[in-house]
């Protein structure tokens, strides 16, 4: 008797624990580079407010994160908050059901129709992903070896080779700081960097989804063209180069023009003793309307399977608030609020990335949306593509027909 | 009448940890796989597409191009390892069960330490060596008056994929080592003696009387060395990334099924493809060991002492 009444006991402890314990929320993510700003900053802002839920912040390595995401949602075993990658990698999990529709969460008002269309169904009607920030493409540069070599800023591509070629003739410093070996810097940092400007953004992105240009055509091999260039101005062995190696090549003041993207600002804060600067990829003749690549990076969404999708909610609720763009904006310099409200940024950096969005025209990396959902990969090519053009394997023209020939195999409009 | 003998269940027993285990975390999912690779998506869902997989990888040039160059550079991946990981493990050994050969337990353990390092470590530290801007690599070459013959191994396409094979011979060095080191100390005494009574020392003993009866663990090894490296991921992954670079280079059989089967990046897991390759995988490493059994090791002579 005794016995029965002890395991009713424990069979009622175990089953009220969960109903009593707080919600503990787990959040999958590529940035481990943040870990200490979650743990630091953002989730004690989060439970000022909500103390009742408690939040983990539990990254896996970028490279990963897409095989080990897809593997742990399969399993059932994801976290509840998903960071989401831009457009189809998001997509086609809110499609397989893992992400929830968030299409009427309140804090979705606080997002433009841009800001939101990485992570919403091709007609608009459903969003997936709480966006939290974009990243802008650009050059930093060594300020003091600037000055050093009596450098101005480049804002032509006349201007920019002339100050790689001075760099490079006075020999103290590498001009730019980038390797192939890692692929994804050629294509990223170089293809999609400098070339909005010359497909002119959101018009030539567009007109490629909608088969009116083809990769073929000379405003699209340009940026091959000019990438053939950077081979001369290239460290030694840059083919061997990865990717930190040409940061630490920046940072310790070695190489003066590092192609870059804003996500870098924190570190290069961190790790860089010199001034730094930053201008916008140069135009090709003076007065020509500037491009740049204000890519729509990082959201956060919901695990459809969560059962803990109350407090996940709330949390999201939160994550699109203004209040939790100025704190991760700010953490994070590098990686801009899409909130609609402006948001204050106390980095000179950040503040000079940012500023390009008031003179210059925003457009996101061309092969991110639709273009890359067949097999071959658009973006995997390119990152190959550019890699070759740049290392002198493959002409631009070679590189840019293998492209067309690859996106027409799968995509229609292209056909 | 005797009586039958009780049905010897012991040996059941005894068996059934390890054929459990095995054929938990091995056979079923092995037939898994197989049986993966006859589906794929079609318009209805995930449906029956018996063997159109392996007709789209055969067939479709982009598939067949990258299935044939990860296997081109996967065949390279394996001489290199036959010609020079195996030879030099024999010598190795050779020299290691000479009698007069003096801290010969350390050199063991030394030659044998890399075997054991993570492919993480072992890919990390040999990038950091080669890398043109801090490694050691090219100082050492200065140092001899030769820097002229360093290159960036790593990031070019002609020495990239043979600079890994022997990245992954002096990791593995060891093992066949081992192996026929321990064959030629099990060689009897009384045949080097009666060698040496016939004044067969030195060099021609070790041509005429040790290699003939090590060669069946030349052949293990062989093998051992097939299956491993037509398995190989870890260290191309680790030092050159899923995409195999430069130029797909240093693309063999497992980053390519790795691609495929999970996505990367941009590109999205196909698991159906991804075991249509890991099928081939199965049956060429399948088709080599059955040449070998039978081919090969049923010639053997054996030597019974």
């Amino acid at each position: 008797m005794k016995k029965t009444y002890l395991t009713a006991l424990l069979t009622s402890t175990l089953l009220a624990g969960p109903a009593l314990a707080q919600t503990t929320l787990t959040i999958e993510s590529w940035r481990n580079d943040d870990l200490v700003i979650w743990q630091d900053s953002i989730i004690p802002a989060f439970n000022a407010q909500h103390p009742d839920i408690t939040v983990v912040f539990s990254p896996s390595a970028p490279a990963e994160y897409n095989a080990v995401l897809n593997s742990k949602l399969s399993a059932g075993s994801a976290g509840d908050l998903i960071t989401c990658r831009p457009f189809d990698a998001s997509l086609e999990l809110f499609n397989q059901g893992h992400l929830a529709d968030l299409t009427d969460l309140a804090g979705m008002s606080n997002f433009s129709d841009v800001a939101k269309s990485a992570w919403q169904t091709d007609d608009g009607a459903a969003s997936f992903c709480v966006p939290m920030a974009s990243v802008i493409h650009g050059f930093i540069y060594n300020a003091d070896a600037f000055e050093a070599l009596g450098i101005d800023v480049p804002a032509t591509e006349a201007e920019f080779y002339a100050a790689l070629d001075k760099i490079k003739a006075d020999g103290t410093y590498i001009p730019l700081a980038m390797g192939t070996n890692d692929q994804w810097e050629a294509a990223t940092m170089g293809y999609n960097n400098i070339g909005p400007t010359y497909w002119k953004g959101e018009e030539g992105r567009r007109a490629l989804i909608a088969g009116e240009q083809k990769l073929t055509d000379p405003q699209w091999v340009a940026p091959f063209e000019q990438l053939a260039k950077w081979k001369d101005y290239l460290g030694d062995g840059f083919e061997a180069q990865t990717y930190p190696d040409s940061q630490n090549l920046f940072t310790l003041g070695r190489a003066a023009v590092y192609p870059a993207g804003s996500w870098e600002i924190s570190g290069f804060n961190t790790q860089a003793d010199f001034k730094m600067g930053a201008f916008a990829p140069p135009v090709a003749a003076a007065g020509d309307t500037c491009y740049i690549s204000d890519h729509t990076d990082i959201a956060i969404g919901l695990n459809a399977a969560s059962p803990n999708a109350e407090a996940a909610r709330v949390f999201l609720d939160w994550v699109g608030s203004p209040a939790f763009a100025t704190l991760y904006a700010n953490a994070l310099p590098g990686f801009f609020s899409l909130n609609s409200t402006p948001v204050e940024m106390e980095d000179p950096l950040a503040q000079e990335f940012v500023s390009w969005r008031g003179k210059c025209e925003p457009t996101i990396r061309s092969t991110y949306q639709i273009l890359s959902r067949g097999t071959p990969n658009l973006e995997n090519e390119t990152w190959n593509a550019s890699a070759n053009v740049i290392r002198g394997s493959e002409t631009p023209a070679d590189a840019a027909k293998r492209l067309q020939d690859g996106l027409a195999s799968w995509y229609d409009p292209q056909k | 009448m005797a009586a039958r003998r009780p049905f010897r269940w012991h040996i059941l027993v005894f068996l059934a940890p390890a054929v459990l285990v095995y054929t938990a975390i091995m056979i079923i999912p092995l037939f898994g796989t197989l049986n993966l690779s006859l589906f794929n998506k079609g318009p209805g869902g995930v449906e029956f597409v018996g063997l159109s997989n392996f007709a789209t990888l055969f067939g479709d040039p982009r598939w067949s191009a990258s299935f044939w160059n990860a296997l081109g550079n996967n065949a390279w991946f394996f001489l290199i390892h036959m010609l020079v990981q195996n030879p030099i493990g024999i010598a190795l050994a050779a020299i290691l069960s000479t009698p007069r050969l003096r801290m010969a337990a350390f050199y063991r353990t030394a030659i044998f330490i890399p075997t054991i390092l993570s492919f993480v470590i072992v890919g990390f530290v040999w990038k950091l060596i080669l890398s043109p801007i801090w490694g050691i690599a090219p100082g050492l070459l200065d140092m001899v008056g030769l820097k002229s013959l360093f290159a960036p191994w790593l990031g070019r396409e002609e020495y990239a994929l043979t600079t890994l094979a022997l990245i992954s011979v002096w990791q593995f060095v060891g093992i066949p080592m081992m192996l026929i080191y321990a064959a030629m100390l099990s060689i009897p005494d009384e045949i080097l003696e009666a060698a040496e009574m016939d004044g067969i020392t030195g060099t021609s003993q070790f041509w005429k009387i040790k290699l003939p009866l090590i060669l069946p663990s030349i052949g293990i090894i062989s093998i051992l060395t097939f299956v491993g490296n037509f398995n190989a991921f870890d260290l191309i992954y680790v030092a050159q990334g899923a995409l195999a670079g430069p130029d797909f280079s240093t693309d063999i059989l497992g980053t390519f099924l790795y691609r495929t089967f999970f996505g990367f990046q941009l590109q999205l897991g196909d698991p159906y493809m991804g075991s249509a390759i890991a099928g081939a995988m199965f049956g060429i490493i399948l088709l080599g060991v059955c040449i070998y059994l039978f081919g090969i090791q049923t010639r053997l002579r054996r030597y019974q002492f």
